[in-house]
């Protein structure tokens, strides 16, 4: 019965929830280990997918540990270009083609971008 | 005129124990907002009824007296009263936006520099995580509402008593309690006997987050075990944060959690109390409008308008 009803909450709350039982932890936690620590009744299932949904945000890291994920919340988003870059990162996780979607990436980028990621990649060519 | 006049300004000195009786006989939110219209409207009248003080001092000075075209002399109390009421009351008008403006600045920066620290903490919904070893916990009011809470707090709570915590501070956003605060600092800018006043509008808010806390968690005790450990958590953490913004570890803790461990009473007749802050509030209205409305009515006179 309570179950249902933190289910029902909105995403920013359980998101915020999620979020607290991960800081107030200090080490890596599962799925498991937080929802256990977590003040809301939610399932297994429910922690999983808000868990993921945090990483995508970039404010989360997650290490795999045997068969699933152990998170931590990151400390450092205070650099907004770090989080931009970990989103990237995460965006190209996603997709299976990791080739495909850097080619494309590389094609769209400006002659200013590109001189610069040329710059970062071959450091002694200038 | 002048008994009138002086009337807005003697009221606010039955308020403070008016409010502390409200708290105890109306529902938090009820009390909420009787306590801070009150206090709010008597703020107004005070100022209106100095500001009527100064202008018919102004009056009483020849050139002044030209440029409002008075072709006969005002009909008043003696001069004996009404220049000293007049300087006294320039003075006090002068202190109070003095302070006034102060706060307002003080308050602006502290929220922007609020502001600016959860925008750069990592953020999870609605929650703004700050890393800091001073247990703190507040609700920062603006668009999308946001509650702050640094690690140490997180650290000191157990799951459900955060839950309980993150309720409270909702409760704040969700019943827009800063404005209440934010009134309450105002007013007491105003009339120095609205000070105390601050203290039982914040009080208020305290209370009607505890209760919204207490029901949506379900769990009085709960809420009453959170609140107290948060309390003790942050009590020795001084922070930057803004005056108006409603934080889970201020107001007298103890009254707080005795009041959400008692059983939910059935809300007595607050009848009384009711009645008189409202009667407070009208007199205080009638009183600076009809002293006006007179010092109006004077000034036609004397400005060869009307005959008397």
């Amino acid at each position: 019965m309570t179950e249902a009803k933190d289910e029902r909450r909105p995403a920013g709350e359980l998101e915020a929830s999620v979020m607290a039982t991960l800081w107030a932890a200090g080490g890596p936690q599962t799925p498991g280990q937080v929802q256990s620590r977590l003040g809301a009744d939610l399932a297994r299932t429910t922690v999983t997918t808000i868990l993921t949904r945090l990483h995508d945000k970039g404010v989360v890291e997650r290490y795999r540990q045997g068969r699933g994920f152990a998170y931590v919340p990151v400390r450092d988003v205070q650099d907004a270009q770090g989080l931009t870059a970990r989103r990237m990162h995460s965006e190209l996780d996603r997709d299976t083609d990791r080739e495909t979607v850097l080619a494309r990436f590389v094609a769209q980028l400006s002659p200013d971008d590109e001189r610069v990621l040329r710059d970062l990649l071959e450091p002694d060519e200038r | 005129m002048t008994a009138l006049l002086l009337l807005p300004l003697l009221l606010p000195f039955a308020l403070p124990a008016l409010a502390r009786r409200a708290l105890g006989r109306l529902t938090p939110v009820v009390a909420l907002w009787a306590v801070t219209v009150c206090a709010v409207v008597l703020a107004g009248c005070s100022l209106a009824a100095l500001g009527s003080f100064v202008l018919i001092g102004l009056f009483k000075v020849p050139r002044f007296a030209a440029l409002g075209e008075l072709v006969r002399p005002l009909h008043t109390a003696s001069d004996l009263v009404v220049l000293p009421a007049a300087a006294t009351s320039v003075g006090v008008l002068a202190v109070c936006g003095w302070t006034l403006v102060r706060s307002v600045l003080r308050q602006t920066r502290a929220f922007r520099v609020a502001r600016t620290q959860a925008r750069r903490g990592p953020a999870a919904g609605d929650l703004c995580v700050v890393d800091s070893s001073r247990p703190d916990a507040y609700a920062l009011p603006g668009r999308p509402h946001r509650i702050v809470v640094t690690t140490a707090m997180l650290r000191s709570l157990d799951g459900p008593e955060r839950e309980a915590l993150f309720a409270h501070e909702r409760a704040h956003n969700d019943g827009g309690h800063h404005y209440f605060l934010a009134a309450a600092e105002l007013a007491a800018h105003c009339h120095p006997a609205l000070r105390p006043v601050r203290e039982s509008i914040r009080l208020a808010a305290e209370r009607a987050a505890d209760e919204a806390a207490a029901a949506r968690v379900g769990d009085r005790k709960l809420t009453a075990r959170a609140i107290a450990r948060a309390a003790l958590a942050g009590h020795s953490a001084r922070t930057e944060r803004p005056e108006f913004v409603a934080a889970a570890t201020s107001g007298p803790v103890p009254q707080r959690v005795q009041a959400l461990l008692a059983a939910p009473r059935a809300p007595r007749t607050g009848r009384t109390i009711a009645a008189l802050l409202l009667a407070c509030t009208a007199v205080s209205c009638v009183a600076s409008v009809a002293g006006m409305a007179d010092f109006h009515h004077r000034v036609e006179i004397a400005q060869g308008d009307e005959t008397p």
